[in-house]
């Protein structure tokens, strides 16, 4: 009788285990096909390269360039108001009907399909605001997409320092400012930056907003450089150029017949994929590093 | 595994006071969590048919010794047992590597501090031992299921809804569910950790009331943090404090002339 | 900081007034009749037919495969890792996932194109190189962390007590975590279902690149379809004027799609909700 519960029991474990197998077999097999396709276009001449009509002198040079220059509006951007609303919405808010609603609106915003903040982008930057297709345009609706991304794991690091932490600032003199400045954003921020290293690793692999506004697939040019030789020294220009970004060129050489242009689209997800695993590896790290050192 | 004869036991009035017949009993039972030593070399018998009472100040290790009689610890990684506890008639030791846990706790059956019904029905929470004994003739589960809310003083009160969920019970019902539910299984030894420290005084009363019927038939460990309730219901009781036994005996006995000067002063209430 | 607060819903609203302005344009020229049961969709054609029954087909095909694989491989390992695992080995496991969460769509989209509809071809031979069962049975594997990690997080709340109750009368751990704790965790665990559909329905990349993109009203998963994700794709790569009748029509499919997962997002999270007002 016991021994017929067991069996079922060491069937059921054997299933568990073969169905984890599955999802990091997955993983395993996806990196494994990128290697195999990709690993003989990942050279120098293929990041050095401008995309061509012949794969075998098509590279990725734009893209990256492109993507590096998204990411940096979209952190300048996304951050700041982020980590600015999780520290009203943890440590100054109080229960009204407003809150309720921004919380509501966050969740909500983070199961938004990424191709509708594409639309919103569309109609709103692109041609409301007059922005163009640019790498304003980009950076600033990937920095709406993380958004919530960024306010709900800083919550959750700021929700992790003790009361008695603050209590004791208070009861010290300290204003509420202070107390957060001092106390819970450095006590906290290992976590805040687990959460935005997670935030930029989602945006710089995401594809169906950038596509909706409209990023270039072939382009044989670099954005303006943002240093000058003449002062001021620093130029703007380059937010409002046109773009591609990694994502959208290993989409376009998918898209593209011939066995050539698959061999780029998998180098391009090799890049891509080292990108996002290592951003993904040292978010993991840290919080593993921080969770052994806090003690309370 | 050789019983102790002397010495772990310290009642004064000496071997008349042995109960007898045992249901169980534990020997030199040591327990570790990790490397801290919770329980040393702890002996106490288990008479048959009586009620045996643990009582002691928080943290002297009642509730961890309890649990060690249908193995929860294993549960949980790093604990360690050493000694044995023997249950009769067949002078089984349920610590031995060879002894199925499972195979345990099908044996006995354990009420818990805080109520803890499942989220099921009232009926469903009663029949869940037997259908884990792979039980499935609805006529012997009606029964059974009758029968132990007779036992636990709970029919009256829930005959005309079996099918409302547990947790929808007063707190003194949800305790006398659980209690159902150990009960429906007949257990040869019911394990009760402080069963009332989660109810009214009323709830309480009714709950002690139970317990003075069942031991009729089942035999009873409880742990309680209530001395007057130790003294009103028990039989036997040990007296334990930082993992040690310091006392055993009969419960009129230990609690009239305690032979141990602790014993005394945590009975008199000057500690604990 | 309550003004970068109320960007969140400066965001939400402006989503609802574009896609409603567009559609508004949409659907001044298209009845909403014709929009909802018009068997064909071709915008761009010379004869336009504005029904979005075919790309609602597509979508709920590729989600309905993916459910498939999720659901059982997700509740399977999610009962495992939360009841059967030792710590150590959930230490590793749940970042594995986490990894798996985080590949680009747009790989999981070659993925699809290039391993797993040559594997199923292997097996089917008359499967086409584009059809929606390859991109399914992707997205299953995408939404595989979310549904894991949210119904493992389900389980994990249900109270120790419940599970020593199980243990005390002598059920294993199978037994209680299919007896005790699956049905005290299950608005929690459906709530994760619920979660992972709404990821299913929004999921652009992988159908656009792996399913084709040729509206086609068919339940059948081994042909090529598109979904309203892919047309979006479709139409924003091609050079519409803007506000023309087929720029708008992204927005009215992009509507569609946006009240479809509001929808799900809203019934998930009410349900999470009251799970854990349970426990």
């Amino acid at each position: 009788m016991i021994k017929r519960r067991k069996f079922f029991e060491a069937w059921f474990k054997a299933l568990g285990l073969s169905a984890l197998a599955l999802a990091v077999g997955t993983l395993v097999l996806l990196f494994g096909a990128l290697l195999i396709d990709g690993i003989g276009r990942l050279d120098w001449q293929f990041l050095t390269s401008f995309p061509s009509r012949h794969a075998s002198q098509a590279g990725i040079l734009p893209a990256v360039v492109g993507s590096t220059l998204v990411m940096l509006v979209t952190a300048c951007v996304g951050i700041p108001i982020g980590v600015a609303a999780a520290i009203y919405l943890e440590e100054y808010a109080r229960r009204t009907w407003l809150t309720e609603l921004i919380e509501v609106t966050v969740t909500n915003l983070a199961g938004v399909p990424s191709i509708i903040f594409g639309l919103l982008a569309l109609g709103l930057f692109v041609y409301m605001l007059g922005l163009g297709s640019s790498i304003l345009t980009a950076g600033l609706t990937l920095a709406l997409l993380i958004l919530p991304v960024v306010i709900v794991t800083t919550r959750e690091a700021i929700r992790a320092i003790p009361v008695q932490i603050r209590e004791a600032a208070f009861a010290l003199g300290a204003t509420r400012w202070q107390t957060v400045a001092d106390h819970v954003l450095p006590y906290s921020a290992s976590g805040i930056l687990t959460g935005i290293i997670l935030a930029l690793s989602r945006a710089i692999g995401e594809t169906a907003p950038i596509v909706t506004v409209g990023a270039l697939t072939f382009i044989a040019f670099l954005p303006p450089s943002p240093m000058t030789d003449q002062p001021p020294y620093l130029s703007f220009e380059w937010l409002m150029s046109p773009f591609t970004v990694m994502p959208i060129q290993m989409f376009a050489w998918v898209s593209r017949p011939g066995e050539d242009f698959a061999a780029n689209a998998a180098a391009a997800g090799l890049l891509l994929v080292g990108m996002t695993l290592a951003m993904n590896g040292l978010a993991i790290y840290v919080r593993y590093r921080m969770r052994k050192r806090v003690s309370w | 595994m050789a019983l102790p004869v002397d010495s772990a036991y310290t009642d004064s009035a000496g071997r008349g006071d042995w109960p007898k017949p045992l249901k169980a009993e534990t020997c030199e039972l040591s327990f570790y969590y990790g490397t801290r030593l919770v329980l040393k070399r702890v002996s106490v018998p288990i008479a048959e048919c009586n009620i045996t009472a643990l009582i002691g100040p928080s943290g002297c290790g009642k509730s961890t010794f309890l649990r060690c009689f249908n193995r929860m610890h294993d549960l949980y990684p790093g604990t360690r047992y050493e000694g044995a506890i023997v249950l009769y008639p067949d002078s089984r030791n349920i610590l031995d590597r060879g002894v199925d846990p499972i195979e345990v706790r099908m044996r006995l059956a354990m009420v818990f501090q805080k109520p803890n019904p499942f989220p099921k029905s009232v009926y469903e929470n009663v029949a869940y031992g037997l259908r884990v004994r792979g039980i499935r003739d609805r006529r012997v589960i009606d029964e059974k299921v009758e029968q132990a809310l007779r036992s636990a003083a709970l029919w009256e009160e829930v005959k005309d809804r079996l099918s409302a969920l547990g947790t929808s019970l007063s707190g003194g019902q949800q305790q006398r569910l659980c209690i159902a539910r150990a009960l429906a299984t007949d257990p040869e030894l019911l394990l009760l950790d402080e069963p009332t420290s989660a109810l009214d005084p009323i709830a309480t009363a009714s709950i002690e009331e139970l317990l003075q019927d069942l031991k009729r038939r089942v035999t009873i460990l409880i742990v309680t943090h209530n001395m007057q309730q130790a003294a009103r219901i028990s039989d036997w009781t040990a007296f334990m404090y930082l993992g040690e036994l310091v006392e055993f005996g009969p419960t009129k006995r230990l609690f009239t002339t305690p032979a141990k000067k602790q014993t005394e002063d945590y009975i008199t209430g000057r500690f604990g | 900081m309550l003004l970068a607060a109320l960007v969140s819903v400066a965001t939400t609203v402006t989503i609802l007034a574009v896609l409603l302005f567009e559609s508004l344009g949409f659907f001044e020229v298209v009845s909403l009749q014709d929009f909802l049961t018009d068997t064909l969709w071709t915008p761009l054609f010379d004869d336009p037919h504005y029904g979005i029954l075919p790309l609602l087909a597509g979508t709920i095909v590729t989600s309905v495969v993916g459910l498939l694989v999720a659901i059982p491989v997700g509740t399977v390992s999610a009962i495992y890792l939360s009841e059967f695992a030792s710590p150590r080995m959930r230490e590793v496991i749940k970042p594995t996932l986490e990894l798996l969460g985080a590949v680009p769509t747009v790989v999981y989209g070659y993925f699809a194109l290039l391993v797993v509809t040559p594997a199923l071809q292997l097996l089917w031979p008359d499967i086409p190189g584009f059809n929606m069962l390859g991109p399914g049975i992707v997205i299953g594997i995408m939404i595989l962390p979310l549904v894991i990690s949210l119904s493992e997080d389900a389980m994990r709340a249900v109270p120790m007590v419940l599970r020593e109750g199980s243990y005390a009368m002598g059920a294993t751990h199978l037994e209680t975590a299919w007896r005790v704790v699956v049905p005290a965790a299950t608005s929690g665990i459906v709530a994760a279902y619920v979660l992972g559909v709404s990821r299913a329905v929004g999921e652009t990349m992988v159908v656009a690149i792996a399913a084709g993109q040729n509206p086609n009203l068919t339940w059948n998963p081994m042909e090529p379809a598109a979904t309203i994700t892919a047309y979006i794709v479709q139409v924003a790569l091609g050079d519409l004027p803007h506000g023309s009748i087929g720029y708008r029509s992204i927005f009215a499919a992009g509507l569609v799609l946006a009240v479809m997962t509001f929808a799900f997002n809203i019934l998930g999270h009410v349900m999470r909700k009251r799970f854990r007002e349970v426990y």
